[in-house]
């Protein structure tokens, strides 16, 4: 459900749309052969190109064009077979060449869609406008010394995919939730690693808002490099709220950029460059225009991989999951393949609730990530059987898991080497409790008045089978005795 | 002083390897000739020592059986082209003491073939200008005297002057130009040399200072038609490094030389006979159709409609890819930076630095292009100049293929006038005008050559121009040596060395 | 179209030149001719003509995905103005 903003007025609503960029992953850069490692010391991820030396040209890769084409076909958009890259003009200290490389006029990827689904379990569909290729810029440092800022250009000429959204999103709830379908489909793509924190992905927020009913837009502002789903959500609710003041205090909007900063909860104003830029955008002449094949197309078409919506859709319908535990499962690839593994041939819902509950919890109590789990699927798998089987009770399971996911143990190595073996055999379950039973005439008296006080005799037997008898027999047994 | 350095490209090869002379005995007499002839202000860098040492060399690997097209033949390179190690400038004082750590692939393959390199010649600041009078090192002057007026340094035209003069007045054997708008063929033609602008995307651009990426070509200056086409042969070639570069075979230009032109159909365009052109230009041009129709060819009249627009459109595109190419020149990696204003430890901002440090880095010429450049980009007038001068060239371009459907070659003048004085020379738009035979050529990337033919009554030479079908130079320089044979051109610069 | 000394500003401004006030009245009036000669273009019909993109007749040729360049920061450092270990150096930026 759409968030509106109460006023003092009446009700605002908030439109947004963003612009994501997105670093593709390659092994080298867009126009030059440098690598695109991160981390790597200053300037040494640079080649002459990238340095804009004189006389230097770019030449476009391959791969990266794959990878915009991948996106777009996991957005379910256009391809434009044919496209052109122009030239952005400005002048900035980590921009060397005085030009970032881009694509105005003919993107290679044009419309398509993404769902998001919010937590009240409904999904819309959000309209995309287009992905184009850019260069990414490279970095500069201010507070190493007094009077000069330092510049590093590694990751200068870093292909970036630009995803623009259209303005169908309104509220910070839709625009986070965007943010996170769209990083787990390039996630799943391999076509970025969505890793925000290190920059690879970072989203242009577009803010405005109007009145509830209204179909004209309002006035926007862009707050640049958001990079983090959070800071998002945050961005358009402080955003909005703030432009709902001005407007209703009788002022206007200005359209500007501006930074969101974390501390403070705040967005700002950056702090405004003479006038508004004049790119000059055109042809780059360096570059000759992009003309793919459907061939092209269609053989990268062939590998993309099961995406997110469908991955959930399956999950509900072949494991009987619900929509809520199948969205968490597929967030990750990785998390929903680990599913896979431990469901199947097993009982799909106790593996669910396993992946998601021990597990998850031991993984995030240890800082630990899926891919280095010490508990490997099929060893889940192995503890989901035994405790299908019946072979130990859902309590040991607990123990057991812990024991794994300390010592990389399967569940079978450690229930035999620890005997924990469920009893489950009724016929010695049943001796234990008729010696119990014999030698407490008074508590059996008293439980077949209170029936509450069974509970003591499931505990002693327990305790005469070493917590290894079966609990459901126990039971039975017991209210066969007791009545 | 020995007269090797009056040999052409095509002798000295033969020299040295009938042993007549080594490389060395031939590089210090373009050595010497370079340093008797310092007032033409031909060389920025010149690289004597450099030059003496590379021609042991190659004296060495003739020896050793080792037999490269240009072994142990002494060039002038523009200073357009990188060099590793060696200065390039541009002629810029923004890129004074700029040293490459990388060379460009068309030098890279002069030196493959054995080249020996005398040192970095002047041209017009960033290739712009027709006059070689806007480089920050001093103007280039022309080798050749007027008799009228003997004592007047006259231009060698541009922006590549210097190459022109070098070759003209003997300081090498030949020398790389590139040619934008006419900056091979302009000069030479005012020298009294040949030069060659090849196809665009003949020669790979990589490591050449980019003025206008779309119209930029290498391509060689040197005293015959034979020579053009033994350089072009060296320089030519494919290179993955520039997408612009077209994979097709480096072939031998010099095959067809001597094949005269029975049979072939040469076109006279009427749009380039232009009023107020001096007489003895259209009579020489006239007479050189004469002669060719004397040799068995075809003279056909045809149009080229859009010929006008070329220059219009060019001073649009040009400029605006230019703004953008020269946007890199902002004293951060390389290059001049400004100083700090006084007494101040830095610029206080970043902007200020740009701005001081193009302002006194770019001469005027290269400011007025870049300010037009970004003009004609800007937000509102994209469409109307830069879009428009796009589709005008379309035109252009459709033009000559028509024309390529009737004739073979086409013959033009280069120039509409022989060389003026530095100090008479025009400006503004009117200096713009020295390219209106060249520009239409570049606009549409086929190929050019100029050819000297006579002198004007003042004693200095004029050339006619001949225009050829995208990548058959070998055809156009059959054509262009007939031209060379019968004009018989064979008199020299009052300033040679 | 004329050129005005503000125009002049506006130009020198985006492209990071400086220009001398007793330059700029001159600078409008080169810069008018310049465009008055280029505006001749006006007169051709080109309707229906595409812009032309390249003379090369072709399309954008790729290049594999491989490592082949960088990781030789002395060649790129060598010309710096300012070089401070293996940063460029330049004063400071305003943000």
């Amino acid at each position: 459900m759409a968030q509106t903003i109460k006023g003092q007025t009446g009700e605002w609503e908030i439109v947004i749309g963003m612009e994501v960029h997105a670093q593709v992953l390659s092994e080298s850069k867009l126009f030059s052969g440098a690598s695109t490692t991160f981390g790597k010391a200053p300037n040494h991820n640079v080649a002459l190109v990238d340095a804009a030396l004189p006389g230097m040209l770019p030449v476009l890769n391959e791969e990266c064009v794959r990878q915009a084409v991948r996106s777009g076909l996991g957005i379910k958009a256009e391809i434009n077979l044919y496209s052109v890259f122009d030239r952005k003009n400005y002048f900035y200290a980590d921009l060397p060449q005085g030009y970032q490389i881009s694509q105005l006029y003919h993107p290679i990827v044009g419309e398509g869609e993404l769902t998001i689904d919010m937590e009240d379990g409904e999904s819309r569909v959000i309209g995309i406008e287009r992905i184009h290729l850019e260069q990414d810029a490279g970095k500069s440092i201010h507070d190493q010394d007094p009077h000069r800022s330092f510049i590093d250009l590694n990751r200068t000429g870093v292909a970036l995919m630009e995803i623009v959204s259209k303005p169908d999103l309104r509220g910070g709830d839709e625009a986070s939730a965007y943010m996170t379908k769209l990083r787990s489909i390039l996630r799943y793509l391999g076509t970025c690693d969505g890793n925000m924190e290190q920059g690879s992905m970072r989203a242009d927020v577009n803010v405005s808002v109007r009145p509830v009913g209204s179909t004209e837009l309002g006035t926007r502002t862009e707050t640049k490099n958001v990079n983090s789903v959070r800071f998002i959500r945050q961005t358009v609710e402080y955003e909005a709220r703030r432009q709902v003041e001005v407007l209703e205090s009788g002022g206007t909007v200005v359209q500007e950029t501006r930074l969101y900063d974390p501390a403070k909860g705040e967005t700002r104003s950056m702090r405004s460059k003479e006038e508004a830029h004049d790119y000059r955008y055109f042809p780059d002449p360096d570059l000759l225009p992009l003309q793919l094949d459907q061939a092209f197309v269609d053989a990268i078409a062939v590998d993309i991989p099961e995406l997110p919506d469908e991955k959930r859709a399956r999950f509900e319908a072949d494991y009987g999951l619900s929509t809520y535990d199948a969205g968490v499962l597929v967030a990750e690839k990785e998390t929903g393949d680990f599913f896979e593994t431990v469901a199947k041939g097993r009982d799909a819902k106790l593996a669910a609730n396993w992946v998601m509950g021990e597990l998850f919890g031991a993984l995030n109590k240890a800082g630990v990530e899926l891919s280095h789990s010490p508990v490997s699927a099929e060893a889940l798998g192995g503890l989901i059987e035994a405790i299908a089987s019946d072979t130990i009770s859902g309590r040991t399971a607990k123990d057991v898991f812990a024991t794994m996911f300390e010592t990389g143990k399967t569940a079978d190595t450690i229930i035999d080497e620890q005997g924990l073996k469920q009893i489950s055999d009724e016929g010695s379950i049943e001796a234990a409790l008729d010696e119990i039973i014999a030698a407490n005439p008074a508590q059996v008296e008293k439980a077949k008045e209170n029936p509450k006080l069974k509970g003591w005799f499931v505990g002693q037997v327990m305790k005469a089978t070493g917590g290894q008898a079966n609990p459901g027999v126990v039971n039975k047994l017991i209210n066969q005795k007791l009545g | 002083m020995s007269e090797l350095n009056r040999l052409t490209i095509a002798d000295a090869r033969k020299g040295m390897a009938e042993g007549k002379f080594s490389s060395v005995e031939l590089t210090q007499a373009c050595v010497d000739a370079m340093q008797a002839s310092t007032d033409l202000g031909a060389y920025i860098t010149p690289t004597p020592d450099a030059a003496l040492e590379a021609a042991a060399e190659a004296d060495k690997k003739r020896a050793s059986g080792d037999d490269g097209a240009l072994l142990g033949i002494p060039l002038g390179i523009k200073d357009l082209f990188c060099t590793e190690g060696v200065q390039t400038t541009a002629a810029s004082r923004i890129l004074q003491g700029f040293k490459p750590t990388y060379e460009s692939t068309v030098t890279s393959n002069l030196l493959r073939d054995g080249a020996v390199f005398m040192g970095k010649l002047n041209l017009d600041e960033f290739a712009m200008g027709s006059s070689n009078t806007t480089s920050y090192y001093g103007n280039v002057v022309n080798p050749w005297q007027s008799s009228d007026k003997p004592d007047m340094q006259l231009v060698p035209g541009g922006s590549s002057g210097g190459s022109a003069s070098a070759v003209a007045a003997r300081l090498c054997l030949g020398a790389t130009g590139t040619d934008t708008g006419g900056s091979i063929r302009q000069p030479a033609a005012f020298c009294g040399i040949t030069g060659l602008k090849p196809t665009y995307g003949r020669c790979s651009r990589w490591g050449v200072v980019a003025f206008a990426s779309s119209l930029d070509q290498a391509g060689p200056m040197a005293r015959s038609v034979e020579d053009c086409g033994i350089m072009l042969g060296s320089m030519a070639g494919y290179d993955p490094m520039d997408t612009t570069s077209v994979d097709t075979a480096v072939l031998d230009y010099t095959a067809e030389l001597g094949a005269g032109v029975k049979g072939l159909k040469i076109g006279i365009p009427r749009e380039y006979r232009v009023d107020g052109m001096p007489e003895e230009v259209e009579k020489l041009w006239m007479e050189t159709a004469d002669q060719l129709r004397d040799q068995g060819a075809e003279i056909v009249d045809i149009s080229l409609p859009h010929t006008h627009s070329a220059l219009p459109a060019y001073y649009i595109v040009a400029p605006a890819e230019a703004s953008s190419n020269l946007a890199r020149y902002d004293g951060v990696r390389y290059g001049y930076r400004a100083d700090a204003p006084e007494g101040l430890p830095e610029f206080s901002s970043l902007e200020e630095m740009y701005a001081t440090t193009r302002g006194e880095g770019f001469g005027s010429e290269v400011q007025r292009r870049i300010m037009i450049g970004a003009y004609v980009l800007s937000a509102g007038f994209y469409d109307a100049y830069y879009n428009k001068a796009r589709r005008v060239r379309t035109l252009i371009a459709r033009d000559f293929t028509e024309a390529f459907g009737q004739v073979d070659a086409i013959l033009t003048p280069t120039t509409p006038s022989p060389a003026f004085g530095i100090t008479e020379e025009p400006s503004g738009v009117e200096m713009y005008m020295n390219d209106v035979f060249t520009v239409p050529a570049s606009m549409a990337g086929i190929p050019g050559i100029s050819v000297p033919v006579g002198l004007s009554k003042d004693g200095l030479p004029l050339g006619v121009q001949l225009l050829g079908k995208p990548f058959e130079e070998v055809g156009l320089l059959r054509v262009a040596q007939a031209v060379e044979h019968a004009a018989g051109f064979n008199a020299t610069p009052q300033l040679m060395a | 179209m004329s050129i005005t000394r503000e125009t002049v500003e506006q130009a020198a401004r985006l492209a990071r030149l400086t220009v001398a006030e007793e330059d700029k009245d001159r600078l409008a009036g080169e810069l008018s001719a310049i465009l008055g000669f280029v505006e001749q273009l006006d007169a051709i019909n080109t309707d229906d003509v595409d812009p032309l993109t390249s003379v090369v007749g072709a399309t954008a040729r790729m290049r594999k995905d491989a490592v082949n360049a960088g990781d030789y920061p002395e060649r790129v450092l060598a010309n710096a103005p300012d070089r401070v270990t293996d940063f460029y150096a330049v004063p400071k930026v305003v943000e």
